[in-house]
């Protein structure tokens, strides 16, 4: 392994540049990366490169099989299937990355500070997880939306807010192992400050554990968006999302199976990239891993 | 013929970092009834060598690539899983190295016990469940467990480490093998039950005429235990021969650096203590700890520390010994404030510790550093040594931006480490390496005082006796207070000006070493010098013989 000369500005940031070394050489995650880049792009790009609107119904039309004029087919209002996963695309991309990152902050600091304080303090903030936990999530939701009114945004926020409870539990538990570890008594020792500790020595080691979670909770975070919208209190027909496609889809899934198949695809293509890339970043940011 | 005959003994292991040979070209016998030990650092093979005769290996990344062990005519290497089912605990039984993690905590130690007798793979063999529970007593009793009846139905928790280990070592015998690896069988003990342990493996030997491999990295328990021993490094044997012959008249440079290594006699360089005026006053100090869990039934008050008195002086290395649960760990982190202290006072340079706010004993951490024992657990593993040796020194502010570099390669040079591996990250250096890197952190700061915990009991005893020179010499150049903390007389022998003693929180003699060697007042401290493994087969065994 050849060693670089040190410059000074590239001290502070070594795990994360030796990261991207090493993310580099890992094909599939790189794989993973492109797709989800793609995915992204064509979601911004949605008003500009859809072939049809997103509401354009041709009533005559019906649901037909994919064809030259509608590649994915068109559902039971004769609306166009590729134009409209695009725009669920939309839909369904935002509410995954915002919410697992308001997820993931909570989380991530809730579990840090209840495992690494430790005693009452611990006590305290897991009960308030566990009173969560215990309260049905929908009656949350729909209070957060009677009190602020239906809102797209709030809708993030509310899902964030319920999916951060087993990334605390996760974070804590790791926490509250390092904690004992030499190398965080050292830190002690050398005087330290808490949150120098907890910023420095103990969140960079949960990351493995919490970047697997995350990739598993942004999928769930998009098939929770699906079930509040069917509910009627996420996002409203004719505006569109994945999981609601694949809900509609589902009901006719014998007679017009395209309408299933394709959001269908659509999600696990997603889920698949960031499955690779999770992995990847994992073994990326874990310095045991060789960088060759 | 010999019992177990092991021939041109190659196994590879395939890693995605390449191939490492971890066992090349290995042969040696053992006869009935003779102990054979195979002596080495760690990653010399030693294990790994005896661990293929029962095929528990993992395979892979395990493959053997050549050799044969004949066990009584028949090939180990070569045999069915079937056949090998029937010589695992029947005719070779091992007893491992930490009595802890062999016991499973949920079934009781007679029913593990019995179970070998009563689920016999040879149904021919099996047992009622009445007479396995005899036998199983009987051995018991032979192992030296007191009230075998009573205990039989206890669970492994409710025994101390050593009678753990005599729970294993019957558990090993309950078929009347007739070889029996001990790995490493006294390592996680004190010196004390070592000792003990050692003399009823000597004695089951004799009584039961088993052959023996023990596997050790300590020359001092090989010296007394074995007839022959095998020297391994790096896989391969550098020297076999009969004990005596390999420890008077060793034609082999590596056993000759093994045998120098092992840290014998006095503190060679001068004391150099300030008389006047301590660096560190401790009185009547206590630490007590409460046990919430569920295990101590209600709250249960542990008294790690219980009212200790002790000066520092100025310049000094002064050495704590104790076994483990004395206390002696805690007595170093409630000087540091690392943990509470219940009761009492620690005065550094004039002030009172205990006063200070968190905030305030900042300024005061960075002149008491300390140096751990796990130079594995002790190292951030996502901190390159450049960000671990920075930190304090960033931290402190005694360097800025533009020194750092120049600062960081200063202590790299102090502890024996080279600038090009400043940017590697702990897991790609070895614990002496490691250990070297803690000390660094540790002087970082330009601290007066260092706590070292058992700074050396990790690492292999060529790396320990250069660890302790490290030491010595960084306390001459930066003029260093240290607390030595060790379960290992001969180590703190060697380092230390002035010795305390501490058993169950409370320090029962002091002295300097050398007076404390040669005429010891506390029938515990003499009870735990008698107790010291010699590596010298003659001493050793007249030592064992006059206990």
């Amino acid at each position: 392994m050849a060693i670089k000369e040190l410059q000074p500005d590239e001290q502070g940031t070594s795990l994360w540049q030796d990261a991207w070394i090493k993310l580099c050489k890992n094909y599939l995650a790189l794989f993973g990366l492109a797709v989800l880049a793609l995915l992204c792009v064509i979601s911004l790009l949605t008003p500009w490169i859809a072939p049809y609107g997103y509401e354009e119904q041709n009533l005559l039309l019906g649901a037909t099989a994919p064809s030259l004029e509608h590649w994915l087919g068109t559902d039971i209002f004769g609306r166009d299937m590729l134009t409209r996963i695009m725009y669920g695309g939309r839909v369904s991309l935002t509410v995954g990355f915002i919410a697992t990152a308001v997820a993931l902050l909570i989380g991530v600091l809730w579990g840090a500070v209840a495992g690494f304080v430790g005693g009452r303090t611990d006590a305290v903030m897991m009960r308030i997880v566990d009173i969560m936990y215990a309260l049905p999530f929908m009656i949350f939701i729909v209070l957060l939306m009677v009190v602020f009114g239906r809102n797209i945004l709030l809708l993030f926020v509310a899902i964030g807010a319920v999916e951060w409870l087993t990334m605390a539990r996760i974070v804590r538990s790791q926490v509250m192992s390092l904690r004992k570890q030499e190398f965080v008594e050292a830190a002690h020792s050398l005087g330290l400050s808490e949150w120098t500790i907890i910023r420095r020595h103990i969140i960079p080691n949960t990351l493995g554990p919490v970047i697997v979670y995350t990739t598993l909770t942004i999928p769930s975070v998009m098939l929770l968006e699906a079930f509040l919208s069917f509910l009627g209190l996420g996002i409203q027909p004719p505006q569109s999302s994945w999981g609601l496609l694949i809900n509609y889809g589902v009901e006719s899934m014998e007679e017009y199976p395209w309408l299933l198949i394709f959001p269908g695809v659509a999600l696990s293509l997603t889920l698949f990239a960031l499955n690779f890339l999770g992995d990847g970043l994992r073994d990326a940011l874990d310095p045991r891993t060789s960088k060759d | 013929m010999a019992l177990l005959e092991v021939n041109g003994l190659k196994i590879y292991f395939h890693t995605r970092n390449g191939l490492v040979k971890a066992v090349d070209d290995v042969s040696f016998t053992v006869d009935a009834g003779e102990t054979l030990a195979i002596v080495g650092e760690s990653g010399s093979g030693k294990s790994v060598t005896c661990y293929s005769l029962l095929d528990l290996l993992p395979k892979p990344p395990a493959v053997i690539e050549a050799g044969t062990a004949l066990f009584d005519g028949e090939d180990l290497l070569s045999c069915s899983t079937a056949r090998m089912r029937q010589f695992r605990g029947n005719d070779i039984a091992v007893i491992f190295q930490d009595p802890m993690t062999s016991l499973n905590p949920y079934i009781s130690i007679g029913e593990q016990l019995i179970e070998p007798l009563i689920y016999h793979p040879d149904k021919t063999r099996t047992q009622s469940r009445k007479k396995a529970r005899l036998q199983a007593i009987e051995l018991l009793d032979e192992v030296g467990i007191i009230d075998p009846e009573a205990r039989f139905d206890c669970y492994p928790h409710e025994f101390s480490g050593g009678m753990r280990q005599r729970v294993m070592i019957a558990m090993a015998l309950i078929n009347k093998p007739r070889l029996l690896i001990c790995d490493e069988p006294t390592t996680a003990l004190d010196v004390t039950i070592q000792a003990q342990i050692l003399e009823l493996i000597k004695k089951l030997q004799k009584t039961r005429d088993v052959a023996v491999i023990f596997i050790s990295h300590d020359l001092g328990v090989v010296a007394g235990i074995a007839d022959k021993v095998v020297v391994m490094c790096e896989g391969t044997i550098r020297e076999t021969g009969d004990t005596e012959s390999v420890f008077y008249n060793s034609q082999d440079a590596y056993t000759k650096k093994l045998l120098a290594a092992i840290p014998e006699g006095a503190k060679l360089l001068p004391n150099r203590a300030e008389q006047d005026q301590p660096l560190v006053k401790v009185r009547d100090l206590k630490t007590y700890f409460t046990d919430f869990s569920k295990a101590a039934e209600g709250k249960k008050v542990i008294k790690a520390v219980d009212g200790v008195s002790l000066d520092i002086k100025r310049g000094e290395i002064l050495g704590l010994v104790g076994e483990s649960g004395s206390g002696k760990s805690t007595l170093g982190r409630s000087i540091l404030q690392l943990a509470p202290n219940t009761e009492g006072t620690v005065t550094f340079d004039g002030s009172l510790l205990g006063e200070l706010s968190p905030k305030n004993l900042v300024p005061w951490r960075r002149r008491m550093q300390m140096i751990f024992q796990d130079p594995y657990a002790s190292l951030n593993p996502r901190m390159t040594v450049y960000e671990t040796l920075a930190e304090p020194l960033l931290y402190h502010g005694l360097a800025d931006r533009k020194s750092i570099d120049q600062q960081v390669r200063q202590l790299m040079d102090d502890v024996g480490l080279a600038h090009s591996q400043m940017r590697k990250y702990p897991h790609e250096f070895s614990g002496g390496q490691r250990q070297r890197i803690a000390i660094g952190r540790a002087i970082a700061t330009k601290p007066e005082l260092i706590i070292a915990d058992e700074p050396v009991s990790a690492l292999d005893v060529t790396i320990q006796a250069q660890i302790l020179d490290l030491i010595l010499a960084l306390v001459e150049r930066h003029n260093l207070t240290m607390l030595f903390i060790s379960h290992d007389l001969s180590v703190v022998r060697y380092i230390s000006d002035r010795v305390m003693v501490m058993n169950k929180g409370l320090i029962i003699e002091s002295g300097d070493t050398e007076t404390l060697w040669a005429n010891p007042q506390q029938e515990y401290t003499r009870e735990l010098l008698k107790a010291i493994p010699l590596a010298d087969p003659k001493l050793e065994r007249k030592r064992i013989s006059n206990i």
